[in-house]
């Protein structure tokens, strides 16, 4: 009986072995681990939507949701099958593919810049050189649905939503796009494992990007919010001015895409912020180990810094804003990456702006 | 068939099928949504090539900035189609005309093209095998062609100082605001609070 088991396992084996080592098992490898990402995404979108209303409802001395399910840990849950089983609405005169393509491109392209973001050293779906610019690149597409959602819906809120949206994003992408430049010349290449690693230093928490690129981080956060829509600057859906922007017409499954692609890209920038300034999955103190744990961990503090911005600012006057992106970050920043590179050419403090020098 | 031919063709098909539509269809920002199908695509088709670098830059500069500042400008257009149509009818013979001269001057051109003896060669120098193209690419641009790197740079600038000072006209008679005023506006100064009774006035 036995023997027959270990045979049979033998075989198994020697299928399975054969079958990774194929063309087909490497295509099933790289399906099982984009579903493995998406499963995670959408359910830290899950978690993250709860800890959000429930941080904004501790400022504001609130309970929040705690009705569904025990600390109301399924209120995101209901919420979702709520909005699934509601009427599709669609305006009269919108149009329609276009409008039903708009939350289809906000949600994918949320999704697909995390095809790069290594949670560890390693654990990511692909490795690639210009992985910084791949996620700037998506990063910037991500206008796209809102935009074409705000035109298709043929209605006059929406549009001025997404118009907002459109000259908001292009603005504050340039700032990070600079900020950005600035840690790529620190470390002198754009993977993100050789950023992680170059801030891999023995000093522990002080080894981190964020010292040399003090300035750039604020500057860096400021501009993620702005990228993401997210209050203070969540001007193309001030319900106060535009009711809810390019969101007005929207509702069920496409509402819900819309959600989640903007939760997830907040998740995103979180992410980005711990891996470009944060040393990503390294640990603050030199003798504790590395591993996901850091990256998870600082990702949900940069999410928690998130929701209490969202609980505690007003919101920005458009000019404000965009006066704000173009002549406070811009000129700031363009001055940066220069000083940046001065010192990384002349090596001034050693190699604490030019890592690459002495090999991370 | 490997898995980059099956890719390469589909990439090259939804470039020309975006390419074809952005000339056909009748709604504007229709055209310029092919567009950026058109865009994305030849992005996938550098990346076959193996040039990354380029790949990126064309999504981030082309589709992540120029289109939207197109898409910006053909959503606000408030195009009267029927008209359009009409006059289509009109200069259709004038367009015919262009098309037929231009496909003549191609079949000119290429039925006595004949590449340059150093034409094979220059193309096959910048390929560094031990370096990403990124890092060559920067190479080139910043150490070997610094000075006609610079001097485009300051033709696009040129050109767009030229357009802000075209356009640009300062009226003197409307009333601006002074942000930085607004800004560092003292409270104390410019409200006070008082505690009033109830029931009675100031």
């Amino acid at each position: 009986m036995t023997e027959i088991f270990s045979q049979l396992f033998t075989i198994i084996g020697s299928v399975l072995s054969n079958l990774i080592s194929s063309n087909f098992g490497f295509a099933l490898i790289l399906i099982g681990q984009g579903l493995l990402m998406a499963v995670f995404l959408l359910l830290s979108a899950y978690f993250l939507i709860y800890a959000d209303r429930k941080i904004w409802a501790a400022v504001q001395l609130r309970r929040g949701p705690n009705v569904v399910g025990a600390f109301g840990l399924l209120q995101s849950g209901a919420d979702m099958l709520k909005l699934v089983f509601k009427e599709i609405v669609v305006p009269a005169g919108s149009d329609k593919f276009v409008f039903f393509l708009a939350p289809v491109v906000s949600f994918v392209m949320a999704i697909l810049a995390w095809a790069v973001i290594p949670l560890n050293d390693g654990w990511q779906l692909s490795n690639i050189n210009v992985a910084i610019l791949y996620v700037f690149a998506i990063s910037s597409l991500e206008v796209y649905g809102v935009i074409m959602g705000g035109w298709a819906s043929n209605s006059k809120y929406p549009f001025l939503g997404s118009l907002r949206s459109a000259a908001q994003m292009i603005s504050y992408e340039v700032s990070i796009g600079l900020v950005i430049i600035g840690v790529i010349i620190s470390t002198g290449s754009m993977n993100f494992g050789a950023i992680v690693e170059a801030q891999d230093t023995n000093y522990g928490i002080f080894g981190w990007y964020w010292l040399p690129h003090f300035p750039m981080l604020f500057l860096f956060f400021i501009s993620a919010l702005a990228e993401t829509n997210r209050p203070p600057f969540d001007l193309p859906e001030a319900e106060s001015e535009l009711v809810a922007g390019f969101q007005v017409e929207y509702s069920s499954t496409p509402f819900l895409l819309f959600m989640a692609g903007e939760l997830i890209a907040v998740f995103l920038m979180c992410a980005l912020t711990s891996l470009l300034f944060f040393g990503g999955w390294l640990s603050p103190i030199p003798a504790l180990p590395d591993g996901i744990f850091w990256m998870l961990l600082k990702m949900g503090f940069f999410f928690f810094v998130f929701a209490m911005i969202k609980a505690i600012t007003p919101r920005y006057r458009y000019d404000q804003l965009m006066r704000l992106g173009w002549k406070v970050f811009l000129p700031f920043s363009l001055i940066w990456v220069v000083f940046v590179a001065f010192l990384a050419k002349f090596e001034v403090f050693g190699g604490f702006y030019a890592r690459y020098l002495i090999g991370g | 068939m490997g898995a980059e031919v099956v890719a390469f063709y589909l990439f090259a098909l939804s470039t020309i099928t975006g390419g074809l539509f952005t000339v056909l269809s009748r709604n504007p920002v229709h055209s310029v949504l092919w567009l950026i199908l058109s865009f994305l695509s030849s992005a996938g088709l550098f990346i076959l090539l193996g040039a990354e670098f380029v790949a990126m830059l064309l999504i981030i500069v082309y589709v992540g900035a120029v289109a939207v500042l197109f898409l910006f400008v053909v959503m606000m257009l408030d195009v009267d189609f029927a008209s359009l149509k009409a006059e289509m009818a009109q200069y259709l013979p004038l367009g015919l005309l262009i098309v037929v001269v231009l496909l003549m001057e191609l079949a000119m051109g290429l039925a006595v093209w004949v590449p340059a003896d150093g034409a094979e060669a220059v193309r096959a120098a910048p390929t560094p095998t031990d370096l990403h193209n990124t890092a060559a690419l920067g190479l080139l641009l910043y150490d070997q062609y610094f000075l006609l790197f610079q001097l485009a740079g300051l033709i696009l600038l040129v050109a767009m100082i030229g357009a802000i000072v075209l356009t640009i006209r300062h009226r003197k008679d409307i009333k601006r605001q002074d942000i930085l005023a607004q800004i560092y506006r003292d409270p104390d100064k410019s409200m006070s609070l008082k505690n009033v009774k109830p029931g009675q006035g100031l």
